[in-house]
């Protein structure tokens, strides 16, 4: 027997129902099975074997489909930085810099997610569940370079009991726990998460004609301004080269710390499908709609941002991201097969219209994923009630 | 109308320990036992028999309160030895301590020409009735002994069987076409309905199946669950509210046609040993209800193993000296997964199968390989999570979460509108065994089917 299995062995009576810490069994077990792949076999009667796959798995899978997204911000922080501040840095100063504003995050991430979880399950006693494994990695991708900490052990907080835990913890929440957090920042701390947060400068003083704005800012305000179109104020960035087209697909742009790279979300969304663990009809339906949109709106033509080419929304803002990784979410997403369909494509179209019709929020994915969260159960309704309708009709003929 | 249906969504379990085609007959075993819990619509057994009783093949062992002339018999004669219960007094066996010889109980006998033009409905109904055969007639909707009194639409016969490492029909029944042909005539004679017999068109169909006559006829294709009735009824004539279809097994029609051929209840069976763990996998021919003692004794590999009832999906745990479910043709052994594994929910492997594709399970490149799978449950029970799955391994225009969601809320309605009456526990069976968040779901399905059943 493994030295570790004897440990827990010895204490787990410490844990057992008239133990000295029978309050704290759940977090023994939480922390047994991470090692371990417990011994529970199968029931009397029913399936007498069962599928190698579990929640963990399912779950593990996911963070690394994210880990693309995770070192490329890393690097992309520093490379930030360095532009901003007009020096030219070697890939490791990048990766070091990067690695020294990200780590930080997402140790706070999940060390109070966790911490929060392992509170609550404590006091309600029941399992911990392996979803944080996503949450925390995912809050910490949304988040801004230079955020406070303190911002985002709060918006952790937060988000894990009012959007998870009140409603009955994993799988039983409405909305998209990630972006929970990320609202509460922007709808608590309005300024902080706004301008000079997108690029970590640390001490040094930026170049002239810096502005930090991101590609959607820089999109609205053009559209706001109706000086000239969204491609030429895109070509007149302070930092050449920054919002071509082909830039902004492979992410070296200012943005949160894991949405900026498009690339290394496809790459994501590639294991994601492949696993089976993503849903490819929300991930596609997503795109489509805010592609679609977008031409919609070039068809109308209002304004500058209306007539941006509708394939820059795929790779501007945190689109790709929240596609792949947000609204794939199985537990706030539409249940069923149908409503997946309709689900991703209105998150596309709102998006947009939120980007370009919001005044005081460019970035239209949050608000759209949450937005079709809570509509994703009326979606599932109609889907289940037609699946109903026609068991009905059989019946009478 | 013939029909050819092709289904494409399921999941075949490809497992270690298929039995080889060969009949052995192992030393007969000393007991037998009827369990009443093998029928779930048994719910006041009244004993006909006391403990010291001499009984025959087809002497009438207990009813149900509710039905009082479907008989339950003695699958061999005997004495009895024993009148086993659990809690609360409930009737758990009826232990037969078997004759050498079996003798039998003696009922009408007919010619195929006598059943086909002479034979009454009413005269059919009574002997299958009083000589033990009426169990094998399986009411849907619930899955239940059917109540003769009931007129059904249609009766449905699957003839093959698509579970890991399931006997093969065309084997195990090999020489019996006569009397399945008479089995066939008696249930004809039974329903002014349809009788189906489907049959399968991914292989090569024995002729007492593919030739079998004044059936319909119809060929599924597509992985498992293809052989369950229940989806082929869904595809063929659908039950919903107030409709009764009847199901009956091959092995329940020969038994059938052989009560009236040779006019006796002959509970004879061929079963298949299977799994990983045994060293000769194999049929055997004995007789239903039997002791598994003698047939896995010295054949068995390792020393931490499970016997079950039935097969990997849907059987039941038994002990080594435990008794044969009356449905089941088959035994199947498996290693016991008690014991934790290192990282065991992370780890790659190509050892474990599995439906899914996640990081490190590695089945899904090699899908010819046979696997041996151990009881483990490969994680613990949560909440559901994952959407969308179960719907690729039932072949059924169902929502199965829908349905089990609204099977935990007890919601009637809904259970009903959802299509429980279309379901019984070996439809879901593969959504229990793909099911991340590891729930019992046979066992939930049950409660709904019996909520229903209760009112």
């Amino acid at each position: 027997m493994n030295p570790i299995q004897k440990f827990f062995d010895k204490i787990e009576p410490l844990f057992e129902k008239g133990g000295k810490y029978e309050k704290y069994y759940t977090l023994y077990e939480g922390h047994r099975t991470i090692l371990f792949r417990p011994k529970l076999v199968t029931a009397q009667k029913g399936v007498q074997i069962r599928d190698a796959n579990d929640l963990k798995r399912t779950m593990i899978t996911v963070v690394i489909a994210m880990i693309p997204c995770l070192l490329f911000g890393i690097w992309n922080i520093g490379h930030q930085h360095f532009l901003a501040i007009g020096e030219t840095a070697t890939f490791m100063q990048k990766v070091g810099i990067g690695a020294m504003q990200a780590l930080p995050i997402i140790i706070v991430s999940y060390a109070v997610g966790l911490g929060t979880e392992f509170a609550i399950c404590v006091i309600r006693n029941h399992p911990v569940n392996e979803g944080y494994l996503v949450t925390g990695m995912l809050i910490a991708l949304i988040m801004p370079p230079y955020i406070p900490l303190w911002q985002v052990a709060l918006a952790t907080v937060f988000a894990v009991i009012i959007a998870k835990e009140v409603f009955g913890g994993t799988g039983m929440n409405i909305l998209n726990i990630a972006l929970t957090a990320r609202a509460f920042l922007y709808f608590a701390y309005p300024t902080d998460i706004s301008g000079a947060v997108w690029t970590y400068l640390g001490d040094a003083t930026p170049v002239d004609g810096y502005t930090g704005a991101t590609a959607l800012a820089v999109a609205y305000d053009t559209g706001l301004n109706g000086a000239g179109t969204v491609l030429e104020a895109f070509s007149n960035y302070w930092a050449e080269g920054m919002y071509t087209f082909q830039n902004m697909f492979l992410g070296a742009i200012p943005g949160s710390i894991g949405e900026t790279s498009t690339l290394c979300v496809l790459v994501g969304a590639l294991i994601l499908i492949i696993t089976g663990v993503g849903s490819w009809k929300i991930i596609l339906s997503v795109f489509a709609g805010a592609w679609l949109m977008g031409l919609g709106f070039n068809a109308i033509g209002y304004n500058a941002f209306m007539d941006m080419p509708a394939h820059y929304h795929l790779v501007i803002g945190g689109l790709a991201f929240g596609a792949v990784f947000m609204a794939t979410d199985p537990v706030s997403a539409a249940h069923t097969e149908t409503g997946k369909w309709i689900y991703g494509i209105l998150i596309g179209v709102l998006t947009v219209i939120i980007r370009v019709f919001n005044p005081a929020y460019p970035e239209g994915i949050m608000l759209a994923i949450l937005l079709m969260n809570v509509f994703a159960p009326l979606i599932d309704h109609y889907v289940v009630q037609s699946n109903k309708n026609r068991r009905l009709k059989r019946a009478t003929v | 109308m013939s029909q050819t249906i092709k289904l494409t969504k399921g999941f075949d379990i490809n497992l270690a320990g298929k039995a080889a085609k060969v009949v052995s007959e192992a030393p007969k075993p000393e007991t037998f036992a009827i369990k009443p819990t093998d029928f779930p619509s048994i719910t006041r057994p009244k004993l006909m028999v006391d403990e010291g009783d001499a009984v025959k093949a087809g002497t009438p062992l207990l009813f149900d309160k509710m039905t009082e002339n479907v008989l339950y018999c003695s699958p061999v004669s005997g004495e009895i030895a024993q009148i086993k219960r659990g809690d609360k007094r409930k009737l758990l066996e009826i232990v037969i301590l078997a004759d050498k010889e079996n003798e039998y109980e003696s009922f009408d006998k007919f010619s195929i020409s006598d059943i086909r033009s002479g034979l009454s409905k009413e005269k059919a109904l009574e002997q299958m009735l009083k000589a033990g055969v009426w169990p094998n007639v399986i009411q849907r909707p619930y899955g239940i002994v059917a109540n003769p009194q009931d007129e059904p639409k249609a009766i449905f016969i699957s003839a093959f069987d698509t579970h890991p490492l399931a006997p093969d029909y065309d084997f195990a029944y090999k020489g019996q076409e006569e009397a399945f042909q008479a089995g066939l005539e008696i249930i004809k004679k039974i329903t002014k309905g349809t009788v189906h017999l489907n049959v399968s068109a991914d292989n090569e169909n024995s002729k007492m199946f593919s030739q079998a006559e004044n059936v319909q006829i119809n060929k599924f294709s597509g992985p498992h669950p293809a052989g369950n009735v229940g989806v082929q009824i869904h595809h063929l004539d659908p039950i919903g509210k107030g409709d009764i279809a009847w199901t009956v097994k091959p092995y329940g029609v020969i038994q059938i046609g052989k009560l009236f051929l040779e006019g006796r209840y002959d509970a004879s069976k061929i079963i298949a040993l299977t799994g990983s763990e045994v060293k000769e996998p194999k049929y055997y021919k004995t007789f239903s209800g039997a002791s598994i003692k003698n047939i896995i004794k010295d054949n068995i590999k390792g020393d931490h193993v499970r016997y079950v009832s039935g097969n990997p999906l849907t059987g039941e745990r038994i002990n080594a000296d435990g008794y044969l479910s009356f449905y089941d043709e088959q035994i199947t052994v498996l290693p016991e997964g008690d014991f934790e594994e290192l990282l065991g929910w992370i780890k790659p492997t190509t050892k474990k199968l599995s439906f899914y594709r996640a990081i490190g399970l590695l089945s899904f490149l090699n899908k010819k390989k046979e696997y041996v799978l151990n009881t483990n449950t490969n994680g613990e029970e949560r909440a559901f999570v994952m959407t969308g799955r179960f719907e690729k391994v039932l072949p059924m225009d169902i929502l199965p979460m829908y349905l089990f969601k609204a099977i935990m809320a007890e919601d009637f309605d809904e259970m009903e509108a959802l299509g429980i009456l279309e379901l019984v526990e070996e439809d879901v069976a593969l959504c229990e065994f793909i099911d991340v968040s590891k729930h019992d779901l046979q066992r939930i399905l049950r409660t709904g089917i019996n909520l229903m059943i209760n009112g």
